[in-house]
């Protein structure tokens, strides 16, 4: 499979389900996807093109939550970043933990990082962050400040 | 019977960074395992976002010093694309040399610590003082014998000097004897067979599902190697072999790592050979808005990088994502089933030691018979050979 | 100087404790133990319980987590203890200064008795940091 039947393999199966694709470079490919078609299309990343997921990346833009999801087809040298874009109120979207182990852990790091909920994860406890921090302090969104007043910022000189 | 719960770490004399595991055990056997991780969480993708571009490649060195130069390459690789632009040839070539040093010394590293948790020091021993003959060569390089500083958006920071170049082959063409020596006093070891075939295998639909990377993928049979696959640097100018086996016990790790050492050793030599003149940086102006991926292959995996720049002089958003992220949670698969004692890989065989044996000089009291460091090798060699014929294995 | 004091000075034995590094300092006081630079001549030994360490070597920026195993830890140390700084982290946080898991340094968690820059120190300055160490408490005598 190469790259043009890749890209349009998915441009057809999910014509309703894609916002936009930007393809930026013969290596890189950007897909916006409505949130609730997640699961179908990275599973169909995951096992009918057999992509490796490679990680998740949530970021706090002005208006919303966004996550792209890195998937990497070596064969074709090619990586599909699935992009969903979720409100920035009520972040939520389906976890795709069921579906492959692969995205256990980093469902779990954007849960504490970003604040996130993932349906159907079957683990969301905490993964990097000490059990004393405090609930609902989410230190990757854009309006994070310093809760802890004990704090030392400077060297002392 | 009843369960039992032993807790491993975090700080445990084995590995030197702290990581909790909880072992549930039935007897000797682990039927669940977890592991709680943040010991090491210092925030760094929230600091690279207060740094400007140039200042997050130092920051990013210090995710971990084993892999000081995968995270800037990848993270470099990322700006790049942002742009998107090409890095000069002279600069791919260094980078390469400097990639593939730090695999060596890694692999080194790895499998010295592989022989420690074994309670087989030697190997330990061994690899760590043929590490130290790599880092002496690093420092000739790049000034440093860890954190090499060289990578910089656009290019590398540093040139490599023509009168380096031959001392620098001359150290690397003097390791390959040793090198040989410890591939063969581990690939053909009788106690190591014993100890890492058939324990702890990751099958290759694991690998799969869990995405694994790297030597850990490798092992599982499944070809992914981003240097072959998707080239970048100067790896697709020469011949160099990707290292695939099939079994995923931890003796096909043992073995993917080691046979990769002198794949490793034949890249940099090739590099430095056939350095081209020329520029070592594209100087880079300004970043416009945008995003990017980079991902080099570490000597553990893929390393991942996400840039989002908003046209300021600062990454708006810089995700990492280092190969263990992906590796780690593969001790579900592999270590249920197994032993405690393999689990924790501290019960081990002692085995003839050849350890510091370059230094030291044993008085053979009776016949006040000098004996040097060679005399031990072929002594503890002679050794391994009659355990060898003793247990049968070939 | 006590007795007990002088006794660990012979041969102390160190307990390497990271608490959030990057990992360098820690390969670097394994390399002190490794046949080119061998700190067992001078009788120190990896201790693998804190319970039998009379050095401990504390490197990281300390972060949230790890502090509070910290004062655990140093709590079960066998005390006189020695406390040693090793690398920027440790020192002063260096660039994690700001980090949000890092709230504070360590010589205002512990008392530290030696501190060794370097990112990562180089271990000859490692075991000289240690030696200096030895000699600083003999003098004091």
């Amino acid at each position: 499979m190469n790259r043009e039947e890749t890209l349009e393999g998915i441009k057809d199966k999910f014509k309703d389900d894609i916002i936009e694709v930007f393809d930026k470079s013969a290596t890189r490919v950007y897909i916006e996807i409505k949130p609730e078609a997640l699961v179908r299309v990275a599973n169909y990343a995951f096992y009918d093109l057999e992509a490796r997921f490679g990680i998740a990346s949530g970021v706090d833009t002005r208006e919303h939550i966004e996550i792209l999801y890195h998937f990497i087809q070596e064969e074709v040298n090619l990586i599909i970043s699935l992009r969903v874009k979720l409100p920035k109120d009520k972040p939520e979207i389906d976890s795709l933990a069921p579906s492959f182990e692969a995205a256990n852990w980093i469902e779990r790091e954007i849960h504490e990082l970003l604040g996130v909920n993932f349906r159907g994860h079957p683990d969301l406890r905490r993964l990097l962050l000490p059990d004393a921090w405090p609930q609902g302090v989410y230190p990757l969104r854009r309006d994070y400040k310093e809760w802890d007043k004990k704090a030392i910022r400077d060297r002392g000189v | 019977m009843a369960k039992t719960i032993v807790p491993i770490g975090p700080y445990h004399p084995l590995q030197e960074e702290p990581e909790f595991f909880t072992l549930t055990v039935d007897g000797e056997k682990i039927i669940d395992i977890d592991v709680r991780v943040g010991y090491n969480h210092r925030g760094i993708e929230k600091l690279s976002e207060s740094k400007t571009f140039d200042q997050s490649t130092f920051v990013i060195e210090r995710i971990c010093g084993i892999c000081s130069t995968s995270h800037p390459f990848a993270y470099t690789r990322a700006v790049e694309d942002i742009i998107p632009m090409e890095v000069p040839e002279r600069a791919k070539f260094i980078r390469t040399i400097i990639a593939e040093g730090e695999r060596i010394h890694s692999h080194l590293l790895w499998l010295g610590l592989a022989g420690h948790f074994l309670g087989y020091n030697t190997v330990y021993m061994w690899a760590w003082k043929l590490r130290e003959e790599i880092l002496d060569a690093m420092e000739i390089l790049s000034g440093n014998r860890q954190n090499y500083a060289m990578f910089k958006p656009g290019g590398v920071r540093r040139d490599i000097k023509a009168e380096d170049i031959p001392v620098v082959l001359k150290k690397i063409d003097s390791i390959i004897p040793t090198a040989v020596m410890l591939k063969k006093a581990v690939i053909d070891d009788p106690v190591l067979h014993a100890r890492t075939k058939g324990v702890g295998i990751l099958t290759k639909e694991n690998a799969i599902n869990y995405s694994a990377l790297g030597p850990t993928a490798r092992a599982s049979g499944v070809a992914r190697d981003l240097r072959k696959n998707c080239p970048y640097g100067a790896y697709d100018r020469m011949e160099w072999d990707m290292i695939v086996t099939e079994n995923g016990d931890v003796f096909d790790k043992v073995v993917v790592r080691v046979l990769e050492l002198f794949e490793s050793i034949k890249i940099i030599k090739w590099c430095l050979n056939n350095l081209p003149k020329g520029e070592i940086d594209a100087k880079i102006k300004d970043i416009p808005p945008g995003e990017g991926i980079g991902h080099i292959e570490a000597p553990r995996g893929e390393t991942f990088h996400y840039v989002r720049s908003d046209g300021t002089n600062r990454p708006a958003r810089h995700k990492v994502r280092a190969p263990t992220f992906m590796n780690l949670p593969t001790y579900k698969a592999t270590i249920l089933g197994q032993t405690l004692s393999d689990a924790t890989i501290i019960l081990a065989a002692i085995d003839p030691c050849y350890c510091c044996t370059e230094r030291v000089a044993v008085r053979n009291i009776k016949g006040k018979k000098l004996l040097h460091g060679e005399d031990l090798v072929r002594m503890s060699q002679q050794k391994t050979e009659l355990l060898r014929k003793k247990m049968g294995v070939k | 100087m006590s007795i007990k004091l002088n006794a660990l000075l012979k041969s102390p034995w160190v307990f390497h404790l990271s608490t959030g590094s990057c990992n360098n300092c820690d390969i670097e006081i394994l390399d002190c133990l490794t046949p080119r630079f061998d700190i067992e001549r001078f009788g120190m030994l990896l201790a693998g319980s804190i319970r039998h360490a009379d050095v401990l070597l504390v490197t990281g920026s300390c972060n949230r987590q790890s502090v509070e195993r910290l004062k655990k830890l140093y709590e079960q140390v066998p005390k006189p203890c020695l406390v040693v700084a090793i690398g920027e982290c440790a020192l002063s946080r260096g660039m994690f200064i700001h980090s949000y898991n890092c709230p504070e340094p360590l010589d205002k968690i512990i008392p530290v008795d030696v501190y060794i820059p370097g990112c990562p120190p180089k271990p000859e300055a490692i075991i000289a940091g240690v030696v200096k160490l030895i000699g600083k408490i003999k003098n004091k005598k």
